[in-house]
């Protein structure tokens, strides 16, 4: 296992890049310690996949180093960087059984014969394939094909990361949960510094201790869960994790304090002198129907069952709330009030008074 | 879950085939199974021989050799045309300016009518005049197609492999066109070698296409007439005589229709059932 | 406008896909076909297109009898879980394509095209291509097309089930005013209960090829008709346990509610009680709850909400707080379970109180 050093990573598909926009990867400067399980969380097309590939070495950055524990790996094949990567569709060996495969990549290093068993054995059980080993690997169903790709990386113990791509995709939707947490469970226990890449709160925030979310070839936030959720960095991450995502309403900034719809709005951050674009941001969970407020039209109410969606627009913006069951909720117009200790002021996207 | 719209009424459009079907294939069917348990002496006279020219026709030397020859021929160009195919279709490019290049280049010899690729190479490979046997003369080999069955074989084989290999190229090609890049990824990864990328990975992913190239190439080849008989006519002496050729030479060179007819029988049976057991033998591999 | 199913049945060999089903969908708001993978939801779709014909029973449509007549003679619409367009087409084209068939007029598809593309926010990429397009604007555009139709009957399999995560919510923010005031009866099947909420509507849940009950989608979540329907109208899947009421409590063994609300004056005795994951919570959320506890085995976050899946006297419990929470997987760990959000079912499987 190493610690992954990506160091003024950028990358274009372009051969000559000039403008910024060329670039599918713009400044990417991070360290990924020893053991640890990250995701990569970010929409189709924001880059993650580009950063995996150069990762993995099947793309070769335009600017900037890889390093694995120190060492400079930019120029290295694939095969001569101990890798290892579950892709979105599972990739078997069909003429193999459960067994062989597992143990293709072993035998590929020469181990020998003892060694490869007790380590496919191993490995095997803890994926709960060891009761289909000599099954041929190519009748089985998907989910059990996709454990067989990942086993094929656990099995190796020179690996100094396994990344993982979107490897849900093809599982059906009520084995997702279980094949999450199987992942988590296996870091748990092998403690292989893992990289997963998916569009998909839901598997980034439960996978990973460290979540890295990507929009436009830029690095947004680098957190823990209880981060993005609770202090997101910029208005991308808000409105990105959570369902409904951060409410983002533009604001005037007055004497220092945050002005919506001429209404004064207290928030956690103090929101500085105005620079750029400025805007209110605060979670639908923390946003209340009052008797006070910023007044708004109510367009929408939609029952999730466990609370209710209350979707309003306030001179243009759609904002939204989350009321509970018991609530009442008036009809046409109300008054929004945002949780102080919750409410944040963003200027041209970034977090106000943030690391940024 | 089978995705099907019931409707009766769509009987009514399968008719217009079966009736095709029926006179174009099962009718003269008939007549030859008619024929070929008739004995006739003179026109419209027909007398019951039952099995009798199925054993004549099984017993023969004339057709044992016949079949030995063909079967021989169709051994031959399949162990050269498959590995030749999967060989020139793996080192296409997979992508690039070059690959419609290569691919119109490999369709040319398919787009040749059978008769002019007998012709073609009936000229060319003339030990006085043509290209190709005045070469191998001009380089101490002695060769003549005419005259030496040796020749004759090496010339009638070159021929089917110029000719078909393309196929088996073709139908690789979209195989291997069909393999995910992930797979190539995983296997670098994996540490595979070369032959295991070819054994693991290329060809299962061809076994299909591999199997109707073999089955096409077979039973094409066992059936193969117009190229041979135009270029050596079954010669020299009966050497490259092969079953198709024989029987029409039985039919009507000689017009022994009964024979010929029980002969035709046995040939579609044989064709039948070793395509049956090709298919059998591949698509069992492949679930299992 | 009514589509009805009667006694509709399905057989493909020995297997019953859909056992004897009889429905009666009307125009307003969605109705919903919610149930799991092959539970028979894209079954009964393909029945109501006239792509299938059932093994027995009629299907009618506004006081006809349409059983068996293949869709093309009917006005129907059909989106996919697969984005299905015309490949060599325009996005302008592929909208066009259903009214030109049916020979409208050119001012009046151009008129007709426009209105779709502006609702669906297509009007950009009207000249593109769809390999050109987003997933998100595929599916719009098959959408779309199926909105320019104005057919009586539209059903939608699944239609966001390939989309990413924040586009399919957008999406189907919109979908229930894309429909609303056309008349048209719409037919949506999904497998996510969350998705059938936000929708509204009505709801037939379906399982095992057999539609467990039928009617307004709040009503079905919140006081299901069996534990069936309770179980498929429920993602995390919801606790069931054996409980026994004794006068003014509820005894799970592992802990006491108080039986408050319509249980109060049902009979003493066995029940089987449903308890949905986000009545059972890290953190108490009434003061009638009543703790329990179990060890941690599989945690997940979904941005504002944790889910614990822990073991208790046997059996997995599921607990969904607000929030993000961490749950050291192993350890023992506290919930709080709200009575309010008990369901109780008689020994047969049927409700008795919500």
């Amino acid at each position: 296992m190493a610690t992954i050093g990506l160091k003024n990573l950028r990358h274009s598909y372009m051969p000559k890049p000039l403008a910024p926009e060329d670039y599918a990867l713009k400044e990417i400067d991070l360290e990924w310690q020893d053991g640890g399980a990250y995701a990569l969380l970010g929409p189709s097309g924001c880059g993650k996949s580009t950063l995996l590939n150069i990762i993995s070495g099947l793309v070769t950055p335009s600017e900037g180093r890889i390093e694995f524990d120190g060492h400079d790996v930019t120029a290295l094949p694939p095969d001569q960087r101990n890798i290892a990567q579950v892709f979105q569709f599972p990739v078997i060996y069909d003429t193999m059984t459960v067994y062989d495969n597992l143990a293709f990549p072993l035998r590929n290093r020469g181990v020998g014969k003892a060694e490869i068993d007790a380590r496919v054995r191993e490995i095997t059980a803890m994926l709960e394939l060891d009761d289909m080993l000599t099954r041929r690997a190519s009748g089985l169903p998907p989910d059990a094909k996709q454990k067989i790709s990942m086993g094929r990386g656990l099995v190796r113990n020179d690996v100094n990361v396994i990344m993982f791509d979107e490897p849900l995709t093809v599982i059906d939707p009520h084995l997702k949960w279980k094949l999450r947490s199987k992942l988590k469970e296996l870091h748990h226990k092998v403690r292989a510094t893992m990289i997963y890449v998916t569009h998909d709160q839901t598997e980034a925030l439960t996978f990973a201790d460290q979540v890295v979310v990507m929009d436009d070839g830029v690095i947004v936030q680098i957190g823990t869960p209880v981060d993005l959720f609770e202090r997101p960095a910029h208005t991308f991450v808000g409105h990105f994790i959570g369902s409904p995502g951060m409410n983002v309403i533009p604001c005037q900034i007055e004497n220092g304090r945050a002005v919506v719809d001429g209404v004064p709005v207290a928030t956690e951050n103090a929101p500085g002198e105005k620079s750029g674009r400025m805007e209110v941001g605060v979670r639908p969970e923390f946003v209340t129907l009052a008797a006070e407020g910023i007044p708004a039209r109510i367009i929408r109410v939609a029952d999730t069952g466990r609370h209710r969606i209350v979707e309003t627009e306030l001179s243009g913006v759609k904002v939204h709330a989350v009321i509970g069951e018991g609530a009442s909720i008036p009809e046409g117009s109300a008054h929004l009030a945002f949780d102080p200790a919750r409410t944040r002021v963003y200027a041209d996207g970034w977090l106000v008074g943030g690391s940024h | 879950m089978a995705t099907k719209t019931h409707n009766e009424r769509a009987w009514w459009f399968v008719l217009p085939v079966v009736l095709l079907v029926a006179f174009n294939a099962l009718v003269p069917l008939m007549t030859v199974v008619n024929y070929s348990v008739q004995e006739s002496f003179s026109q419209g006279v027909w007398f019951w021989s039952g099995v009798d020219w199925f054993e004549d026709t099984l017993n023969s030397s004339r057709f044992q050799a016949a079949l030995g020859r063909q079967l021989m021929f169709t051994g031959v160009i399949l162990a050269i045309e498959i590995p030749l195919g999967i060989a020139i279709a793996l080192t296409m490019p997979k992508s690039g300016p070059w690959v419609p290049v290569c691919l119109v280049l490999m369709a040319l010899p398919l787009l040749i009518p059978w008769n002019v690729v007998g012709a073609m190479w009936n000229i060319f490979a003339l030990p006085d005049i043509g290209l190709l046997g005045y070469t191998v003369n001009a380089l101490g080999i002695d060769y003549d197609y005419t005259q030496q069955p040796i020749s004759a074989w090496i010339t009638v084989i070159a021929m089917d492999v110029w000719h078909w290999t393309s196929l088996v190229v073709l139908l690789a090609y979209a195989g291997l066109a069909s393999i995910p890049d992930a797979y190539y990824q995983a296997a670098k990864i994996d540490g595979a070698g070369r032959w295991a990328v070819f054994r693991h990975i290329e060809l299962p992913k061809m076994n299909r296409v591999l199997t109707i190239a073999i089955l096409l190439r077979f039973m094409d080849s066992f059936m193969i007439y117009t190229e041979p008989f135009v270029l050596t006519g079954g010669g020299p002496g009966n050497s490259t005589t092969f079953l198709s050729i024989d029987l029409v030479k039985k039919a009507l060179g000689e017009f022994d229709l009964g024979p010929a007819a029980a002969m035709s029988l046995i040939y579609f049976l044989i064709t039948l059932l070793v395509s049956w057991l090709f298919y059998t033998l591949m698509t069992r591999q492949e679930e299992g | 406008m009514t589509l009805e199913l009667r006694n509709v049945t399905k057989r493909v060999g020995v297997d019953m896909h859909i056992h004897d089903t009889s429905l009666t969908l009307a125009s307003s708001g969605f109705n919903i076909l919610l149930g799991a993978t092959n539970a028979g939801k894209t079954t009964l779709i393909k029945m109501m297109a006239g792509l299938e014909r059932p093994t027995s029973g009629e299907i009618w449509f506004n006081g006809q009898n349409v059983t068996g007549i293949s869709p093309q003679k009917r006005n129907i619409s059909l989106v996919h879980q697969f984005f299905v367009n015309y490949p060599s087409m325009s996005v302008y084209d592929n909208i066009a394509s259903p009214l030109r068939v049916a020979r409208v007029g050119r001012k009046e598809i151009e008129r007709r095209v426009g209105e779709a593309a502006e609702l669906l926010r297509l009007t950009p990429y009207l000249k593109r291509r769809p390999a050109e397009l987003s997933g998100g604007q595929q599916q719009r555009t098959a959408l779309a097309r199926a909105i320019v139709k104005d057919s009586g009957l539209v059903l939608l399999d699944e239609p966001l089930a390939n989309l990413d995560y924040k586009l399919r919510e957008e999406l189907r923010d919109q979908l229930p005013g894309l429909f609303a005031g056309r008349g048209a009866i719409v037919v949506y099947a999904t497998s996510e209960p969350s998705e059938a909420l936000m929708l509204g509507g009505h709801t037939a849940t379906v399982m095992a090829g057999m539609v467990t009950q039928f009617g307004e989608t709040g009503t079905i979540y919140r006081a299901p008709q069996d534990v069936a329907t309770a179980q498929v109208f429920s993602d995390p899947p919801i606790n069931l346990t054996k409980a026994i009421k004794r006068g003014g409590e509820i005894d799970l063994g592992t802990t006491r509610l108080k039986a408050s609300g319509p249980i109060a004056t049902r009979p003493d005795g066995p029940y089987t009680l449903g308890i949905r994951p986000h009545f059972v919570t890290s953190a108490a959320q009434s003061p009638d709850a009543a703790p329990i506890s179990g060890v941690v085995q599989v945690t997940e976050l979904t941005g504002a909400e944790s889910i614990a899946h822990f073991e208790m006297g046997g059996s997995i419990w599921v607990a969904q707080s607000p929030g993000v929470h961490a749950y050291a997987i192993g350890e023992h760990h506290e919930f709080w379970v709200d009575p309010a959000g008990c369901i109780f079912f008689d020994a047969q499987g049927a409700l008795v109180a919500a």
